[in-house]
């Protein structure tokens, strides 16, 4: 059972090319949030990010290692991870 | 590929916890999903041993935890049912398989998510529900020193406001929509419920730097790619506070999509149960925040009657205690409704419809929900309208109730694959 996601150790992802290093345990949505980006982008071209932090309004959606429309909210961060978010 | 199971459990919340305990430990055999990569539940999500002590109600669920292990129950995270492909059978989907269950008993604990309603600006990056933001701290955001309003209605408010403070935000304010005398009838009722009390006593104490100001609530969030300030109507004007994050929903509502899917009959927007928490469709039976907006304490005793009702032993003795908690569940609804003027917020350019950008002023001359749907596409995103349905309802009184599969965005593969009955064991 993954332990809330305070612990000082760390793992590095990559948002968009950019290093991000986050808690152990960490969501992909704390690692966007962390990079300062959009999730995405709405289709009248509005930046978005995370909403329900539940895996619900899909606002969250990202590409994580290629796969599209990935709700990032529900996914937890692992070492080299690719992201790619707005 | 179709599995056959005994006792399914769809949630792995408090309430999913306690029928799965209470089932195994009769006897039954108990496979449980949830949608989430932990069980807990939203509130109590990635709890363990170590974090969770200081929380009111941790020992109750470090005990379910601890049962739930030791009962070695089959359960599955990060899987959610797509789809009813045949009557009794769940098809389901992880994030790298699929597979069709079949199942003797099915016990339905999906839980509640916050209410969203619409204002100028809130879809800007920065505003985010008060629940959901709680959870993402959990799951690894950093908020030391961020300047965080808390806002729309509910008991969670000054809950996740403590929370937040206790990570080293800066708290700038609770406002709560509800009205002053609401809230004072509300706590007297509380004197039958003395531990909510101490309670919400505690979470008030945590964050006495930030004012908790009734008949408030937000009317713009401002900000360009980013939220950078708030207005707020409270105490009869409106203020603009700077702010980092907004953190906003409105009560909670049960997550009906999948009781609708199934069939189970919903009435005054909870799903209808007996005694023993069956609903309307034989061998399904629904538990927790689906039958009313209750909390933890509901959660678990009603997840226990169900799970002793499937291994056929009775739980009467229960009974009184469910009332009990059901009535408080009650109290909490009418405390905070959404109060009307909420949903004259949201101007014609405001979008309503998060998914599809759905303004307010597109959905005005439409009569109804299906109608806003097939003129609109309002609700035919990814979300399938669980965000702008229960919007729509405050602000044009439309009811959403019918629900198609799939229930989520799924894989091609999992929608095209074909659907067979267990082979009789």
């Amino acid at each position: 059972m993954p332990n809330d996601a305070t612990s000082n150790l760390t793992i590095t992802l990559r948002v968009n090319g950019q290093a991000i290093r986050v808690p152990v345990g960490s969501s992909v949505a704390a690692a966007i949030l962390h990079a300062g980006r959009p999730f995405r982008i709405s289709v009248s071209g509005e930046p978005r990010a995370a909403l329900c932090g539940m895996g619900i309004c899909e606002e969250c959606r990202a590409t994580i290692d290629g796969v599209q429309n990935a709700r990032s909210c529900q996914r937890t961060a692992t070492e080299g991870m690719e992201i790619l978010a707005g | 590929m179709t599995l056959a199971l005994d006792v399914l459990i769809v949630g792995a919340g408090p309430a999913g916890m306690a029928a799965a305990v209470a089932a195994s430990e009769a006897g039954r055999r108990v496979s449980v999903l949830d949608d989430n990569p932990a069980i807990g539940g939203q509130i109590w999500r990635g709890f363990s041993a170590d974090n969770i002590g200081t929380y009111p109600g941790a020992k109750l669920l470090t005990d379910l935890g601890r049962r739930l292990r030791d009962a070695s129950i089959d359960v599955r995270c990060s899987t959610r049912v797509i789809a009813q492909p045949l009557p009794h059978l769940l098809r389901i989907e992880s994030d790298s398989d699929k597979a069709d269950l079949a199942y003797r008993h099915l016990i339905l604990a999906t839980g509640a998510r916050e209410r969203f309603l619409p204002f100028p600006g809130w879809t800007l990056p920065g505003v985010m529900g008060a629940g959901g933001l709680q959870v993402l701290v959990k799951s690894g955001l950093s908020i030391q020193g961020k300047r965080i309003v808390v806002a729309g209605s509910g008991p969670l408010l000054p809950a996740v406001a403590a929370g937040l403070a206790k990570r080293g935000a800066h708290v700038i304010g609770i406002f709560e929509q509800a009205p002053r005398a609401r809230l004072l009838r509300f706590a007297l009722t509380l004197s039958v419920h003395p531990g909510k009390i101490l309670e919400g006593l505690r979470y008030r104490s945590a964050t006495l730097a930030a004012p908790y100001c009734t008949s408030s609530w937000i009317t713009q969030a401002h900000g360009t790619h980013r939220l950078n300030s708030v207005t707020v109507w409270t105490r009869g004007a409106e203020r603009t506070l700077d702010c980092d994050y907004l953190a906003c929903g409105f009560h909670l509502i049960p997550n009906l999509e999948l009781p609708r899917l199934i069939g189970c009959a919903v009435e005054h927007n909870y799903v209808r149960v007996d005694s023993n928490q069956r609903s309307s469709i034989p061998g399904v039976y629904c538990i927790g925040e689906l039958t009313g907006i209750g909390g933890l304490e509901k959660a678990v005793c009603e997840g226990e009657i169900a799970g002793r009702a499937v291994a056929g032993k009775p739980a009467a003795h229960l009974f009184a205690r469910r009332a009990r908690l059901a009535r408080f569940a009650g109290q909490l609804d009418a405390t905070f409704e959404p109060r009307p003027e909420l949903a004259q917020l949201a101007d014609p350019g405001t979008h309503i419809c998060r998914c599809e950008d759905v303004p307010r002023s597109a959905l005005e001359p439409c009569r109804s929900w299906r109608e806003a749907k097939l003129h609109t596409r309002c609700g035919m995103g990814p979300c399938q309208g669980r965000v702008c349905g229960p919007a729509t309802e405050l602000l044009f009184g439309w009811k959403h109730d019918s629900v198609r599969p799939p229930l989520t965005p799924a894989r091609i593969c999992t929608l095209a694959a074909r659907a067979e009955a267990p082979a009789e064991s």
